[in-house]
């Protein structure tokens, strides 16, 4: 496949316009545009290689961009807004597996060592993102018997996988054409189940960032191979979105990307028992209760969890908060970074509830103000809100930052019972004297709070 | 496929260069490696003034630009190759596709909500 200098140029355009759609993420009002900046990129490179490209079969290509286009569309407007980071972890596979397969239909032909170089990544990363979305997205639907996929050996057989992996790829290179590269496909595929399986629910922001980051560094293998300056550019672009993303979840947890892949949590020894944490100091509180705090608190600060979105509450919190709002009341919404199951995901669902995004805080913002704020609401949150992680330096979360709900006045946590969170241990916070529990599930709780409010 | 043509411009007729590209492989190599590094820097640049409130239409956004595979997808299935590589071309072309389609339109939908409140 050689490239004339029109197409080149027609993908430089492309490039831009998909560079200038990611500039216009950085602003909720100019996110749109950017989006469709982007897809007019696309539409422009696909008409490109139609139209200047050296196609010679129409008919199969046309049945394939419909199939696609068709799927793509339907998938798209019917996922609820609460499937959104399955409907992420999808996409990201799809992404990968397209660009092995581009890579395996051009590494039967001729192609200088560098091609066959870039194929074997390309193969690697690109089976990897297509089994690890895989099995991020089963674990994402709660599918129990997807904790089972990890294989025997844990890191041992990680690495072995990668190094037989490495192995393959040095087959290629070394011209083993494509039962080389198909063994590379076979080994990568069990590398990215070996890699995700393993991985905790609340860890997923991590990996889903980590594969999105994988679909583009396999794209722009993939350009490699294709010497295709526009798979290059595109690829890279996401290939830095997705590491920019790993690294501000990686951070949001105080745990290295190494921890996040490999590491467990810290268990045993240091751990506190719950009975001590809780013993006779966790008070219940009722709807009426709270119905009354809140009429008295001026500034309301709401911290949701994965909870919020499990119970699907977002409707009902957009509710009370427009309620306590009509009656004077501030409020705000104080969002963790890992929060729910992929960057941003409480923002998604805020923002379906027709929540203003300059109400949604980012952490650091509402800790400068935590001090300010009479009631603190916490939906479906627990280890995000673990003092435990400021005070205790043996905590497994030791270090990790947090949203210090427990600085503020008054805490009520809308919760179904005192179970623990993702590190499995109890939270002081629950027990601390300005923290009333409302015991439930969130929407239900929350339904009877606006009722409660209404009628005080 | 022809790396080495990439950068070729005009082909010239006389018989000493015409076999020989104009452009040597290596350094069409290293012109797609300034690509790529440059390319890099622009994407780290850009995404780190991204807010965290849309990260998941970035994601979801820059997945769908990750779809430029579809590109490659359509050379090899269009190559009139026939055989395995048509096969694997042509299903790189569904996947590749519903990841563009799916992944601008659902980027679409949650960004309309983000906007939507801004007027309001």
């Amino acid at each position: 496949m050689s490239l004339s200098p029109l197409e080149i140029l027609l993908s430089l355009a492309a490039a831009v316009l998909f560079i200038l759609g990611i500039r216009g993420m950085t602003h909720p009002r100019t996110a749109v545009r950017g989006n469709l900046l982007g897809a007019l990129g696309m539409l422009l490179a696909v008409v490109t290689a139609l139209s200047i490209g050296d196609v010679m079969r129409w008919e199969w290509i046309a049945v394939g961009l419909a199939v696609g286009a068709v799927g793509g569309a339907v998938l798209a407007l019917r996922v609820p807004m609460t499937a959104m980071p399955e409907m992420v972890a999808a996409l990201n596979g799809f992404g990968g597996a397209a660009s092995l397969l581009v890579a395996g239909a051009f590494v039967g032909d001729s192609s200088t060592p560098v091609a066959t170089f870039a194929a074997a990544a390309s193969g690697l990363i690109g089976a990897v993102t297509l089994s690890g979305s895989g099995v991020a997205f089963l674990k994402l639907r709660e599918v129990r018997w997807a904790d089972r996929l990890a294989p025997p050996g844990g890191v041992a057989t990680t690495a072995v996988l990668l190094a037989v992996g490495l192995a393959a790829g040095g087959w290629l290179v070394a011209g083993g054409g494509e039962p080389a590269y198909w063994a590379i496909v076979a080994i990568g595929l069990l590398l990215g189940v070996a890699l995700t399986a393993p991985i905790g629910g609340a860890d997923m922001p991590v990996v889903i960032s980590l594969l999105n980051s994988y679909s583009g560094v396999a794209a722009a293998a993939t350009g490699f191979v294709l010497a295709n300056t526009l798979l290059i550019v595109a690829g890279s672009l996401v290939g830095a979105s997705g590491l920019i993303l790993t690294r501000i979840m990686c951070v949001a947890m105080n745990r290295s990307l190494a921890n996040v892949l490999f590491g467990r949590m810290a268990s045993g020894g240091a751990r506190a028992d719950a009975d001590e944490v809780y013993g006779g100091k966790v008070k219940a509180t009722s709807s009426v209760e709270v119905a009354m705090l809140l009429e008295d608190a001026r500034r309301v600060l709401v911290v949701p969890g994965y909870g919020l979105a499990v119970a699907q509450a977002q409707h009902v919190v957009r509710d009370l908060a427009n309620l306590l709002e009509s009656r004077g009341a501030t409020v705000e919404f104080g969002i963790h970074p890992v929060a729910g199951r992929m960057p941003g995901h409480m923002n998604v669902l805020l923002a379906e509830a027709d929540v203003p995004y300059a109400k949604l805080k980012e952490m650091d913002e509402v800790n400068a103000e935590i001090g300010e704020i009479d009631l603190a609401l916490v939906i479906g949150a627990n280890d995000v809100v673990n003092p435990e992680a400021r005070t205790d330096p043996q905590s497994p979360i030791a270090g990790m930052p947090v949203i210090d709900v427990d600085k503020a006045r008054t805490v009520v946590v809308v919760k179904r019972s005192l179970s623990p969170g993702f590190a499995g241990i109890p939270n002081p916070l629950f027990a601390a004297d300005n923290c009333l529990m409302l015991f439930g599930d969130g929407k239900k709780a929350l339904v009877e709070l606006v009722a409660a409010v209404k009628e005080g | 496929m022809s790396v080495a043509l990439v950068f070729a411009t005009v082909p010239v007729p006389d018989a000493e260069t015409a076999a020989t590209p104009v452009i040597g492989e290596a350094v069409v190599l290293a012109l797609l490696a300034t690509v790529f590094v440059l390319a890099l820097f622009v994407g780290v640049e850009i995404i780190t003034k991204v807010p965290p409130t849309l990260h998941t239409p970035l994601m979801s956004g820059s997945n769908a630009i990750s779809g430029i595979t579809l590109v490659g997808a359509l050379a090899a299935a269009g190559a009139g190759e026939g055989g395995l590589a048509t096969a694997l071309g042509v299903a790189a072309v569904v996947l590749a596709t519903v990841n563009v389609v799916g992944g601008f339109l659902v980027t679409h939908r949650m960004l309309r909500m983000f906007r939507r409140k801004d007027r309001g």
